[in-house]
């Protein structure tokens, strides 16, 4: 069962999207939320929903994928929507006891929510599209002018490869001591879930033990291998940004620009 | 001629939790020459992986010298010199790859030695053909069985460029298939790229094609010689707990029935033979 969790929840793939430089998607996908949250007019909120459109089109995913990824945000977009329509003064057109709804109100909520949605979707497109590992080399480069502060940049790059590395690895030996228990009468499925919790925890004391003697020994043959730290230290795939990252950064401006025009012109 | 490893009076002690040292080597002087096949055997606690981290540095002497190709292990100026020198693969693959590409994991030893790009592109393709891997380099390490996990692992070594590997029990957690693989790649490395090894076992089995084995006991070398004098004292090595290969197992048992067999022969070929010549 432990099995289904996919990780990272990266779709392999060869498109434009896939091939851009991780760096620019994240500095896109930044740009993407100011951009969004600029948005006043239905205008700006329409190009936004247009664009990424159009970057999932281009990114040739699944549109099912997408619509996977919103489900676990949908209570929080649902009950933002609710909240917005209650909340917001305006004139009523609907009232009974205490409660009373606005147009000002549906207006509000409906955009919250396509806010939302574009929010989440527009974020897990990163995710959806580029490697944990690609990720990961992407924040260590754009974080690296912090090393003049020093600040870690390289150790906490390095430590999130090796969390991913060992994501898969911990989940197997879950499975498998969660199956030694079971075979000698633990019981995980039944109960309250403080009961349930409680039957945790003999799964995690093992599991934090071998944890532990597993960082021991990478740590030994990391040291083997010549690992002394960041300084030094080569790589022997760089990041290069090629003439599409600029084009790509260059649309991002422009929609910014875009959304501002809107704002002001209507 | 001076051995690539060379350890003099070498001693070392652990200490227990509570308080008191326990003596894991006790005065060891051993020599490894360039280009030699070195089998360690002993029985748990005999202190062979004590001694293989000494190799690389990773433990200092307590007392004494341990030189690996003329440099001294406590030179702290040394070490990444003498790391990459000699190789370490360890027994569980899944606690030393680094990275979830596999040609990232074997590229992580040049990157640390501060290669260029293009030398450890060369480097990590080189040593996956070596291991026979070459065609997995996109695959994620979990997904791989276990042997072919260790054959990364030695690829990820091999990318040092190491002039010596020392295998601390490398076959210890694989399956038979796993185990036949990786064997045969360290007999590989040491045919076609003259590579030391230092092939530290209990499995009895691994060692036969070792040009020497040393038998370590309580800290001490307790036999040393070739894996024919070593595999005929079979009352010495079951009194320190060691068994025996089953080939010469085979034939002890057939001398006690009154047969006359020399116990030289220790592959399964020539034990079979030394038997198929008597009955004949």
């Amino acid at each position: 069962m432990l099995k289904d969790i996919t990780l990272g929840q990266f779709f392999p793939g060869n498109s434009i999207v896939h091939r851009l430089d991780p760096r620019t998607k994240l500095a896109l996908t930044l740009f993407y939320i100011v951009a969004l949250f600029m948005c006043k007019s239905y205008f700006a909120f329409a190009l936004m929903a247009v664009v990424l459109v159009a970057i999932i089109v281009a990114s040739q995913l699944n549109a099912r994928v997408i619509l996977k990824g919103l489900k676990p945000v949908a209570i929080i977009i649902i009950v933002t929507a609710i909240l917005n329509i209650f909340l917001t003064p305006g004139e009523p057109i609907f009232e009974w006891w205490i409660i009373s709804i606005s147009v000002e109100g549906i207006i509000m909520a409906v955009l919250m929510a396509v806010r939302l949605i574009l929010l989440v979707t527009g974020t897990f497109m990163v995710s959806y599209t580029t490697s944990p590992l690609a990720l990961t080399d992407a924040i260590e480069s754009l974080l690296s002018p912090l090393k003049k502060l020093h600040f870690p940049v390289h150790e906490l790059a390095m430590m999130m490869s090796i969390a991913l590395r060992f994501i898969p690895t911990l989940i197997e030996e879950t499975d498998k001591i969660m199956s030694a228990q079971k075979a000698r009468g633990a019981d995980f499925e039944t109960g309250n879930i403080l009961r349930r919790a409680k039957a945790m925890l003999p799964i995690l004391v093992p599991l934090f033990i071998s944890a532990f003697s597993r960082a021991d020994e990478l740590a030994d043959a990391m040291e083997s291998r010549c690992y002394h730290g960041g300084i030094g230290r080569t790589r022997m795939n760089t990041l290069h940004a090629e003439a599409r990252d600029y084009v790509a950064l260059l649309g991002g401006v422009v929609i910014i620009g875009a959304v501002v025009a809107l704002n002001i012109l209507l | 001629m001076s051995g690539i490893i060379e350890t003099q009076q070498l001693s070392f002690s652990y200490r227990e939790t509570d308080g008191s040292e326990r003596l894991t080597l006790n005065g060891l002087d051993i020599a490894i020459q360039e280009g030699e096949f070195v089998a360690i055997l002993g029985h748990n606690g005999s202190g062979k992986s004590t001694l293989a981290k000494h190799f690389n540095a990773m433990l200092l002497p307590a007392g004494g010298r341990v030189l690996i190709g003329g440099m001294d292990t406590a030179d702290e100026k040394l070490v990444l010199e003498i790391r990459r020198l000699v190789g370490m693969v360890f027994q569980n693959p899944d606690n030393q790859l680094v990275a979830n590409v596999v040609e990232e994991d074997v590229a992580f030893a040049p990157e640390n030695l501060g290669c260029a790009p293009d030398e450890i592109r060369r480097r990590v393709d080189d040593a996956l053909n070596a291991v026979g891997m070459y065609e997995y380099r996109e695959h994620a390490p979990h997904r791989l069985s276990g042997g072919q996990k260790q054959r990364v692992a030695i690829a990820g070594t091999l990318a040092m460029k190491p002039r010596c590997i020392v295998f601390d029990e490398p076959t210890a957690m694989l399956d038979p298939l796993g185990r036949e693989h990786v064997v045969g790649l360290i007999h590989k490395l040491r045919e076609e790229l003259g590579v030391t090894i230092v092939l530290i076992t209990h499995h009895m089995e691994e060692a036969i094609g070792a040009d020497r084995i040393l038998v370590l006991n309580a800290g001490e070398v307790a036999m040393e010689g070739t894996p024919r004098e070593i595999f005929t004292r079979i009352a010495d090595l079951r009194e320190i707990g060691l068994d025996v290969p089953e080939t010469v197992l085979l034939m002890d048992e057939l001398n006690a029935r009154g047969f006359g067999l020399e116990l030289g022969a220790l592959t399964v070929e020539e034990c079979a033979n030394a038997i198929l010549a008597q009955l004949q």
